[in-house]
């Protein structure tokens, strides 16, 4: 093995870069699968946290909204206040021990990151929700639509518009985070990094590679979201639709000042 | 004589404790134009979301062609898209464009397809003289223009009634009377309305009835000729001649 820093980099991906490739790729499929479940659990959370009770309501079904929000609300707090470390150990070791299921150590390990991010974004999902003026709900209302077609097509994209930055925060936390599922076996860019480091004696070089990849995952992975966030936004101007060249000049503008008081 | 569409009998609404609208009494007929002026607070906010079913009236009936929807079992978004409401800060759907705030409504609640829905929602926004602006976004149009196309956006619906709380209070005064022109077209053409507004000469000029409240009581309604050159109830007259003087 030569002896220099350099050279050392160069072997190792060399003779090791498979490794390398496999952790990556097994971090970024845990990375990517749990934040997508983590934000479908995130979402059908908030959005019955957010479900209006009213008065008029049966008394059994504002008994069963105040049970199922109890619920979620535990299960939101215990899960953001725990370690995730902490809950691999507990639920992949514990699940055996104590209730005799063998879960996969791949289920272990979305669930775990799955069940986390869900627990984060249910926070973010129902401010989301609550950030949108109740004046368009009330819109939606004036036209007949029910509560939850107005959620499904005036709240919720705006509210998805809106936490898009979250989003791609928490992939970007699952995609580090993910090391921390090493201690259950999987085989990720951590763990297949200390393999090698451990194997090879090479704790500097392989942690360096580990840190470049990591760098380079985590900042794609926040271009791309902030492309997709501008497709989101589509066009800042609009077409008049006329013939009449003379309105053209009146209506092109566009009242951006006024967009960012609507956008909070 | 028109058929009676509303009828609000003894109609009461409080807010816990405070009370808000006391023993309201009112009709409206097909063709009506009605006028709620009143001074801030005294409930005429209230009174038309209790007629959108918005709000829950507390105690009362609101008779829709005889039947009443004030109790729990009326399908509320089906009444709702009957009787239409414009608000004063527009509530247009902010990640649609101007054609699809008018077409969202025809197509999941009055079920029809996209092209009869978009060719309404044309004619529509084509009469309230926003047509050339569909592919724009609400934040892109001026107070007076969102207006314009929350105003479609109710039409699209077919509404037999269409209640407008305070319509013009959050526009420049230069766009206040766009807003009005498109009303006073649709007073024209018959529409039943029922209309909150602060514009004194616009209450006077176009519609048929004017009802006055005050602390959550009507104090006063009437013909508006008869309201604005010779009102009866000391309250009004008081209410008015603030109003005249500026
Ligand atoms: N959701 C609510 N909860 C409690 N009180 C309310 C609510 N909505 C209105 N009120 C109260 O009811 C009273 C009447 O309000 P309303 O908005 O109907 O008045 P308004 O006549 O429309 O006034 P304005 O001209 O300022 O719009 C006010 O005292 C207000 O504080
Ligand atoms: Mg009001």
């Amino acid at each position: 093995m030569p002896q220099d820093f350099f050279g050392r980099i160069v072997y190792l991906i060399q003779t090791r870069g498979g490794s390398y490739v496999m952790g990556a790729v097994n971090t970024m499929i845990i990375a990517l699968v749990s934040t997508f479940i983590g934000c479908v659990i995130g979402f059908a959370v908030g959005i019955v946290q957010t479900i209006p009770i009213e008065k008029k309501d049966h008394v059994v079904k504002k008994a069963v909204l105040h049970a199922v929000r109890f619920i979620l609300g535990a299960y939101v707090e215990i899960f953001r206040g725990t370690p995730m470390m902490a809950q691999a150990m507990f639920i992949y070791f514990g699940s055996s021990a104590v209730f005799g299921i063998n879960m996969s150590m791949w289920f272990a390990a979305f669930f775990i990151v799955s069940i986390n991010t869900g627990a984060y974004m249910a926070e973010t999902v129902r401010g989301g929700i609550l950030s949108i003026d109740p004046g368009q709900t009330e819109g939606a209302k004036a036209i007949g639509m029910t509560h939850v077609q107005t959620m499904l097509y005036v709240i919720l994209p705006q509210a998805l518009r809106n936490i898009m930055p979250q989003i791609g925060n928490n992939l970007i936390i699952n995609i580090k985070d993910t090391c921390v599922l090493s201690v259950i076996g999987i085989v990720e860019l951590f763990y297949a990094t200390k393999s090698v480091a451990g194997a090879l004696y090479t704790y500097f070089e392989s942690f360096a590679i580990a840190m470049v990849i990591y760098f380079i995952l985590t900042f794609t992975c926040s271009r791309l979201l902030r492309l997709w966030e501008k497709k989101m936004d589509g066009n800042d101007n609009y077409d008049l639709a006329t013939t009449d060249t003379l309105t053209h000049t009146s209506g092109l503008y566009s009242y951006k000042e006024k967009k960012k008081e609507e956008d909070e | 004589m028109s058929e009676q569409v509303i009828k609000v009998n003894h109609l009461s609404k409080a807010f816990g404790k405070h009370v808000v609208l006391r023993d309201i009494d009112f009709s409206v007929s097909t063709g009506d134009v009605t006028c709620i002026i009143g001074s801030s607070g005294s409930g005429k906010s209230t009174l038309l979301r209790c007629l959108n079913l918005l709000e829950t009236p507390t105690t009362g009936e609101i008779l829709y062609h005889g039947e009443n929807i004030a109790d729990a079992h009326t399908d509320a978004p089906a009444y709702r898209a009957k009787v239409g409401m414009v608000f004063q800060s527009f509530n247009l759907f902010n990640n649609m464009s101007v054609l699809k705030n008018c077409m969202i409504g025809q197509i999941k609640v009055m079920k029809k397809d996209a092209e009869s829905a978009k060719a309404s929602a044309l004619a529509y926004l084509e009469k309230v003289g926003m047509a050339p602006y569909i592919n724009a976004k609400p934040r892109q149009l001026s107070g007076g223009q969102k207006q314009r196309v929350a105003i479609a956006r109710a039409l699209a619906m077919e509404p037999e009634v269409l209640l407008f709380d305070e319509p013009t209070s959050a526009l420049d005064p230069q766009m206040v009377g766009e807003v009005l022109d498109v009303m006073k077209q649709l007073a024209s053409e018959g529409l039943t309305m029922i209309i909150v507004t602060h514009e004194m000469a616009f209450a006077r000029d176009v519609s048929n009835r004017v009802v006055y409240m005050a602390d959550g009581v009507i104090e006063e309604s009437g013909d508006p000729a008869q309201i604005f050159t010779n009102p009866q109830n000391q309250k009004t007259k008081e209410f008015l001649s603030r109003f005249m003087r500026g």
